[in-house]
Parts: structure tokens; C-alpha cells; sequence
């Protein structure tokens, strides 16, 4: 074993980490302001990343170079993916409002099924390389690979993380949300929007998790089975405790350096299988997660 | 609403029924002593002892937040006591789980009810009866020979002693969430006597009645317990009526156990009026 | 129409079959299914009996999720387990079916306890979430576990065999699965008729009362897990002993979610629920590849899509069902019922 293997690979783990903490926040923002937990959000994040594929496909075929993915791409997989949370809220989960969270969690599982067919439909089942945003090349940093595309990615995570947890707590907006999720009626009388309120944390957890698909996408590859990294990160979300930012950020680095230590020791196989044991553990130690408060266990 | 006047009766229900219970121990029923509970710092409950004597109607008054319904909730095992001890019929049962309390003899109704609203009225009451029953998951399944038989004698049980009781006779295959309010009461009421218990906590069983309502309410209590022997517990905001039935009454005020004795003394008593008064003003 | 409720005793009020339309319908059914392998053609016959098999899961399911609420997306793996605990205990011990049977439905509800165990301290969301974890965990083992299970090249064993035939045709396949499933459905009929399945459904309307009034929480969703999976075992050895092959990646979340559609479209908390169920699920893909089978002369490369289209289908029954009839398909059976009976004065 060489330790200088490990290290690489534990940083790997850390980037990726980064990138599960982007998706996860998707989660926990819709959760936090409509109590839907939404398992849907990894292929939400799919559809997102075969935006961005089709959107670059065009761009390519009008002709425009690579600064065309940074000024136009980006941006409008951003907005047509927002566009689309927003429907998928108006459309699904606005009839179900007021439903038991029984109804709400089978009209998520049902989403997956739809966006997922929907996907292989419309882009087929084979496997698409949208271009990266960094190049995929690697440096060698003390002796040990580091990819660049998963560096960028991992910084540009962060920030987006950071700068959605500082609106969530901040801004009028924010205050909106956490208003409607302690209490809808009250938050009605308010005179908040609640519907508005809604459509905005399906917008904004859409853009976040097209933006982790864009990330995520080029690194393998584009196919409709992407979602599954989404199933992955509820484990991210448990571990972390379903209100707690912080804890979902620390339980993302936990969370995506265990997966390459299994990659690392056991192979990769058993990298897939290590979110739903770390989830199983979880729900039988600490079900209320890392940092969140204990009485989310009586969802 | 006095106990002379509560309206003429239908049918005597014979003392050896199964549902009668003979209390004949001097000691009180249900025992409280020194119960404290506190929510995250805030004092609930500051050492309240209680003693509920067998056969009679105790009912435990107080301004909002006296600490009533945290009572109830320590006595049924809904949370845990921080300190004291519960006593029930000679049984401490402090610590035991809170579904083995159905099984000591205990009952109770929620402020706001708690029906089982996808089953109809007769299945809700038949869970009441579920500690008495005994059917297995393999007999169950087969229906054969004695899960057939309990369940046909339960029916039947329950058809006479508590459906004929509460005169919900022409709503028993209905969907309880179908029903209105002062009905849904009653079945959950059903519910809790198909329990048999010798002890019933009833938490503001007329809470958003009418009068009228009110008044079958407290006939059905009376006849419960002249008549089934069965120890009532009760909380209650309406005072004519916790005066007009009670044989004890109990105050709580700021978690705390302000008096307590024969209802007519507690409408005399200094420190009851001042801890409503002084609720009241603190409203207004 | 039907006037009056002319029942004189307990007994006959609380009967399965409450009136006479019911109790020949009933008998009408079990006649229609002994007549079938006789009147229809043998692919006829092999989807009833995968409807058959379907219906047993579903009903497991809908024990655990319908009647209980505790929701399972680990189903389908669970009938995995059932399936290759069959083909693997009748491959090891050579023993007849009636044996293997009752040892693999054994096995699955044991895994499926195992699994159930995070039951006993949390519910709702966090529940759903552990069976989630579940379902991937066991197709990994299965997958992985190549010395047992052969791994990603699937299993196969010897068909059952009755004095000495061995069922390989599918009426012959059909004559042993169809009647288990009938007792099956039967068996968790007469459960919610008792004190066992009421205490299921007081957990899921309200379980704190059902904790006042004496049930064992604790007991009873370990108990509704152990049932649950009894009968997902118990599909998954008809499904072994039907197809005589088997591969891990049936078993994956898909039919887990299959299940769930079935369970949502049929009907969840009614008995007759899993038999919609699992016959519009069974039948989706073929009605499918009949529209596809039209449409393959404008348009050659549409048989692609038959795959997708079938999840898509899956996915939008969930979520249309949800919105507009969230009680399924036994739900318009029973207005059709009471139409019935009052026709033809207006119900």
C-alpha cells in the first residue's frame, strides 16, 4: 500500500464530496420550505446535465467556440432547468399540496420513473460526453494526480453552496422559506406566497443540481442512469441531519472519502454500495444525523 | 344538569356484565406522587401528587397551561416523568412501556381526538378490545375455529354493551372520519370502555360541545360509573358541569397542586378563584 | 337491486362474502381460473400466471405499506431473496418444492426483519430511506456474492416436479402458482378481519393511540415486516420455480417501484387492490408492444423504446393515480358495486 496513493485518492473523495454537497443541498432547500422529501432530485439533476449536453450541441452547430459554454451554456442550462423544477412543482407537486407524506413520497418515486424513461426516450440510453468546463486534465501536485475538471468543480460547488446557505439565512426570501417551512398557515397569513415560495426552492434546487450535473457529467459520462448519484446522496442528507447546512456539508466529505477508501481498498465495485450502509448505520445509531435536531426523526 | 334530572333511562344493564368492574379496595385507584416534568428547562409539572379513590368521578381543573394535559400524558406513559412515581391499583408502573399500560386497566381520550380515521366506528372499537383478544397471526389468517369465535363473541359483546350504551347503533360501519364532531367524541369514548378499563381519563370529553351534546356526555360518565363501576379521571374546562358530576376535584395551576376536596369547597376556595381570576386578567 | 340488510347474526354480518352477487362472483372467478389453461392460448396462460405471482408480492406489499404505512422501496429486492434462496436451496439439497418453498419464504422474512429493525426506532421518510438502502444492498450481495449466487450470470434450477412430473409447461406452471396465490390472498384477507391487521391499520392512522390502547408498536411493525416479506418470499419462489432462471438485475429498485404502481393504481389498503394491481402492470408492457407493433411501419426504430416507455408508464400511473383517485382501482370497483346494487334507482 502506498500511503501517497491513499492521500490522492482521499483528495478525490474530498473533491467529489464537494460536489455531493451541491446536489444535496437541492434536497434539503425543498424539504426544508414544502416537508417533501424529493427522491427525484438526482434525475431532476440528470435531466439538468442532458440540458446542458443538447445546449452545447447547438451551440457547437451554430458555430460559436469554446467561450460560448461559459457566456451562453452555463446560464441556460441554469434557467431551462430552473424553468423546469418550476413546472414539475406546478404541475406534480401543487395538486398534492396539503396530501399526507405518504402520497407526496410516492408521487417523487413515481417522478423518477417518468424523468428517467423520459430521458432514455429522448436522448437514448447510450452514453453522451457533454464537454467539460475545465479541461480533464491532470496535474501532478507533490507527486500526485489531481484532476483538474474535479478541483474546478469542487470549488465552484463550494461557492454556490455557500453563497445559497448565506441566502437562505440572509435574504428576505430566505426568511420566506424558513417562514413557510415552520409553519404554512401562519406563513399564509402572513401574507407570504406560499405557492411562490414553493416554485422558487423547485427553481432554485433544480439550477443547483443541473449545475452539480454539469460537473458531474463529463467527468464519466452522460447517461440516464446519472440519477442514481442522486439515491447516493440521500445518504449525504441523512448523515448530515435533514435541517442542518453545516452538517450536510461535513457529512458530504465524510460521505465521498469513504467511497474512495472502498474504491481504494476493496475496489470499485463496492464504492457504489458504501452510501446505503453508511445510511442503514445512520438510521439505526443517529437518525436525526451528524448535527440536526431530534425530533426530525417524527417526520 | 344535576344527577336527578339526566333523563330517563332505556334499559337497566345488569352488574355481572362483562364489562363491570367490582372495586372493592379502600386504597386509592391511581396513585401520582411528586411528579415532575419539564420541557427543555420549563417546568411542567412541579411535584403533583394525586390520589384517585376507586368507583368516583375525579376531575383535575386549572387555568390553560396548569400542566392538565401533561398530567394525563406523564399517567399514560405519552412522556416520561423526570422524577416520582405512579401507582395504579397497587402496581407501580413508572417505568413501564406505555402499550403494557393498556393492559394494567387504564383508558383514556384525547383532547383532541384521536380516532383511527380510515376504519370504520365498530373497528375502531374493536381495537379498544385488542389486549383482551388473543387470535394469532396463523389462526388469524386461516379464520378457522377460535379466530372465528372471538371475533363473532366480540362482536356481539361490543353490540350490546357499548354500541346500545352510547346509541351509536345507526352509524357502526361508518368511516369515523365521516362523522361529526360531537359523534367522533362518543366512538372514542366506545372506544376506550371496549378496553374495560377500571380506570377512564377522559381529556375534556364535552371540549367545543353544545349544550345538548354536553348534557349526553355527562349521562353517559354518570351511568358509566354508577353502573360499570368504572374510576373516572377527568380534565374539563366547563366548570358547570365539572361541579355538577364530579365527586373530587383537583386544582393545578403553574404545574403546581393549589387545592383540592369536594367541588363545592373548591368553588369557595381563595386560592381557586385567584388562580382563575388572576388567569383571566392576565387574558384580558 | 339489493333491499335490506336481512343479516340475523354477528357471523354472517362479519362473512368475506356479504351477499350473494359477491358470493358468485367469487365463485364465478374460481371457475373462470380452473377453465382458463383449457380455453386460452399458452401465452394467456403465462401472463396470468406472472399476474398470479405479481399479486402474491403485491399483497406482501400492500401489508406493509397499504394496510401498516410503512413504505417499502425494497420490495422487489425481497423477492429476490425468495427467488434465489429457492434456486439455491434446491440446487444444494435436491429437495422438492413444497419443501423448498416454506425454507425460502423463511430466509426472506428473516432478511427482511433484518432490514426492518431501523423500523423500531424511526418511521415515515427515514423508514422508506432504509429500504431504499435495503434494495441496493441486496442486489450488491447477490451480485457480489459469486460463490452462492453465480453472480452477474443469474442462477438457474430444476423445475418442481408432482409424481414425478416435472412443471414445465406453462398450464402445468400455472396449476401449481395460481391456487398458492389465491390461498395467499385469501390468508391476508382473513388477517384484516381480526385483531392482528387492526392493529396494522391503527399504527398507520395514529400510532401513538395505538400505543395507548395496547399495541405493541414494536411487535407489530416487526411483525407487518416479517409478513410483508413472508409474501415477497413466497413470490419470489413461485417467480423462481415459473422462470427457472434468474438474473440480478430483475430484482433492482425498478420492481420495486413496479410494485408500488401496482399497489397505488390497484388499490393500497383493499384487498382486491393487489389483484388490479399487478394485472395492469402485468399487462402494460404487452399493451405497449401491441402500439408499438402498429407503429413499427412508419417508424422501424421505435421498438427502442418499448423499454422506457414501460418506466415512463410506470412512473406517470404513480403520480396520475396520486393526484385524481388516490384510492386506485378497487375504489371505482366498489362505486361500480354500489351502482349495482341500487339500479336502478340512482346511488
Amino acid at each position: 500500500m502506498n500511503i501517497v496513493y491513499v492521500i490522492e485518492d482521499s483528495l478525490t473523495g474530498l473533491m467529489t464530496g464537494g460536489v455531493y454537497a451541491l446536489i444535496a443541498v437541492g434536497i434539503v432547500f425543498v424539504f426544508r420550505a414544502t416537508k417533501v422529501f424529493n427522491f427525484a432530485h438526482g434525475t431532476v439533476m440528470m435531466i439538468g446535465a442532458y440540458f446542458y449536453y443538447t445546449i452545447t450541441v447547438v451551440l457547437g452547430d451554430l458555430g460559436l467556440g469554446t467561450w460560448a459554454i461559459y457566456v451562453l451554456g452555463v446560464p441556460l442550462t441554469l434557467l431551462v432547468s430552473a424553468l423546469f423544477g418550476a413546472a414539475i412543482e406546478r404541475i406534480v407537486m401543487r395538486p398534492m399540496l396539503g396530501q399526507n407524506p405518504f402520497a407526496m413520497i410516492m408521487v417523487t418515486i413515481g417522478l423518477i420513473s417518468v424523468l428517467e424513461g423520459s430521458a432514455a426516450v429522448i436522448w437514448s440510453t447510450n452514453a453522451k460526453f457533454p464537454p467539460a468546463l475545465v479541461g480533464l486534465n491532470i496535474d501532478f501536485v507533490a507527486g500526485m494526480a489531481i484532476n483538474r475538471q474535479m478541483l474546478a468543480s469542487f470549488l465552484i460547488a463550494g461557492i454556490v453552496f455557500a453563497a445559497i446557505t448565506v441566502l437562505f439565512l440572509k435574504s428576505k426570501a430566505g426568511v420566506a422559506i424558513r417562514a413557510t417551512a415552520s409553519d404554512q398557515s401562519t406563513a399564509y397569513a402572513m401574507g407570504i406566497n406560499v405557492p411562490r415560495v414553493f416554485s422558487v426552492t423547485w427553481m432554485v434546487a433544480a439550477g443547483t443540481g443541473a449545475l452539480a450535473g454539469v460537473l458531474l457529467a463529463p467527468l464519466n459520462s452522460l447517461t440516464p442512469g446519472l440519477g442514481q448519484v442522486g439515491l447516493s446522496v440521500i445518504a449525504v442528507v441523512i448523515l448530515g441531519g435533514l435541517d442542518s447546512v453545516i452538517g450536510v456539508l461535513l457529512a458530504a466529505f465524510i460521505v465521498g472519502w469513504l467511497e474512495a477508501m472502498a474504491n481504494h481498498f476493496l475496489g470499485g465495485d463496492f464504492k457504489e454500495v458504501v452510501p446505503y450502509a453508511v445510511v442503514l448505520l445512520i438510521i439505526l445509531i443517529r437518525p436525526y444525523g451528524l448535527l440536526g435536531t431530534r425530533d426530525v426523526e417524527r417526520v | 344538569m344535576a344527577r336527578r334530572n339526566r333523563g330517563p333511562r332505556l334499559f337497566r344493564r345488569p352488574q355481572s356484565g362483562v364489562l363491570a368492574i367490582v372495586t372493592t379496595a379502600s386504597a386509592p385507584l391511581l396513585r401520582a406522587e411528586g411528579i415532575e416534568l419539564s420541557f427543555g428547562g420549563v417546568a411542567a409539572l412541579k411535584s403533583v401528587s394525586l390520589d384517585v379513590q376507586p368507583g368516583g368521578i375525579t376531575a383535575l381543573i386549572g387555568p390553560n397551561g396548569a400542566g392538565k394535559t401533561s398530567l394525563f400524558n406523564v399517567i399514560s406513559g405519552f412522556h416520561k416523568a423526570d422524577a416520582g412515581r405512579l401507582i395504579f391499583d397497587g402496581t407501580d408502573f413508572t417505568n413501564l412501556a406505555t402499550h403494557k399500560r393498556a393492559a394494567l386497566g387504564m383508558a383514556r381520550t384525547f383532547q383532541n381526538i384521536s380516532l383511527f380515521p380510515g376504519m370504520t366506528v365498530l373497528d375502531n372499537i374493536k381495537l379498544g378490545a385488542h389486549t383482551h383478544l388473543k387470535t394469532g397471526v396463523l389462526a388469524a389468517g386461516l379464520f378457522w375455529g377460535p379466530a372465528r369465535r372471538e371475533e363473532t363473541e366480540l362482536r356481539a359483546q361490543i353490540e350490546r354493551e357499548i354500541i346500545d350504551f352510547l346509541e351509536i347503533d345507526h352509524i357502526r360501519k361508518t368511516p369515523v372520519s365521516m362523522l361529526p364532531y360531537g359523534l367522533q367524541k362518543r366512538v372514542e369514548l366506545g372506544r376506550a370502555l371496549a378496553m374495560r378499563p377500571k380506570l377512564l381519563l377522559l381529556d375534556e370529553p364535552v371540549a367545543g360541545m353544545n349544550r345538548e351534546e354536553t348534557e349526553d356526555m355527562a349521562r353517559f360518565i354518570l351511568d358509566l360509573q354508577e353502573e360499570w363501576g368504572v374510576t373516572v379521571l377527568l380534565v374539563e374546562h366547563d366548570m358547570s358541569m365539572v361541579m355538577d358530576i364530579s365527586d373530587h376535584v383537583v386544582v393545578l395551576n403553574f404545574g403546581e397542586k393549589i387545592a383540592e376536596g369536594p367541588p363545592q369547597e373548591m368553588q369557595e376556595n381563595p386560592a381557586v378563584i385567584e388562580a382563575y381570576l388572576g388567569a383571566a386578567q392576565d387574558a384580558a | 337491486m339489493l333491499i335490506g340488510d336481512y343479516k340475523a347474526t354477528y357471523a354472517a354480518d362479519e362473512a368475506i362474502f356479504r351477499s350473494w352477487p359477491v358470493r358468485y362472483g367469487f365463485a364465478a372467478m374460481v371457475a373462470g381460473l380452473v377453465l382458463l389453461p383449457f380455453a386460452a392460448n399458452s401465452f394467456i396462460v403465462f401472463l396470468a400466471t406472472q399476474v398470479a405471482i405479481y399479486t402474491v408480492a403485491i399483497t406482501g406489499l400492500n401489508i406493509l405499506t397499504g394496510y401498516t404505512g410503512l413504505i417499502s422501496l425494497g420490495h422487489g429486492a425481497l423477492v429476490g431473496v425468495g427467488a434465489y434462496a429457492t434456486a439455491i436451496l434446491a440446487n444444494w439439497l435436491g429437495v422438492p418444492f413444497w419443501v423448498v418453498i416454506p425454507m425460502a419464504v423463511a430466509v426472506t422474512a428473516g432478511v427482511g426483519l433484518m432490514f426492518g429493525l431501523p423500523s423500531l426506532r424511526i418511521r415515515g421518510l427515514y423508514l422508506t430511506i432504509a429500504t431504499l438502502a435495503a434494495s441496493f444492498i441486496i442486489v450488491f450481495v447477490i451480485e457480489h456474492w459469486g460463490s452462492v449466487t453465480n453472480g452477474d450470470s443469474g442462477i438457474t434450477l430444476a423445475p418442481a416436479s408432482v409424481f414425478g412430473i416435472d412443471l414445465v409447461s406453462d398450464p402445468q406452471k400455472y396449476a401449481l402458482i395460481v391456487p398458492i396465490a389465491v390461498l395467499a390472498v385469501l390468508f391476508a384477507q382473513n388477517l384484516f378481519r381480526t385483531r392482528i391487521g387492526r392493529a396494522f391499520i391503527a399504527i398507520r392512522d395514529s400510532d401513538y393511540s395505538a400505543e395507548i390502547i395496547g399495541v405493541g408498536l414494536t411487535r407489530y411493525k416487526l411483525l407487518a415486516f416479517g409478513l410483508g416479506s413472508a409474501y415477497a418470499g413466497l413470490a419470489g419462489s413461485l417467480w423462481a420455480y415459473n422462470f427457472l432462471a434468474l438474473l440480478p438485475t430483475q430484482f433492482e429498485l425498478q420492481l420495486s417501484i413496479i410494485f408500488l404502481a401496482a399497489l397505488v393504481v390497484g388499490g393500497s389498503a383493499r384487498t382486491l387492490g393487489p389483484v388490479f394491481g399487478a394485472v395492469f402492470v402485468i399487462l402494460i408492457p404487452e399493451m405497449l408492444k401491441w402500439v408499438f407493433g402498429f407503429l413499427t411501419p412508419f417508424n422501424p426504430t421505435i421498438v427502442e423504446y418499448t423499454a422506457p416507455a414501460n418506466t415512463i408508464a410506470y412512473g406517470l400511473l404513480i403520480i396520475v393515480f396520486m393526484i385524481f383517485e388516490p384510492m386506485g382501482l378497487a375504489a371505482i370497483w366498489t362505486r361500480i358495486w354500489r351502482y349495482i346494487n341500487l339500479w336502478p334507482f340512482s346511488p
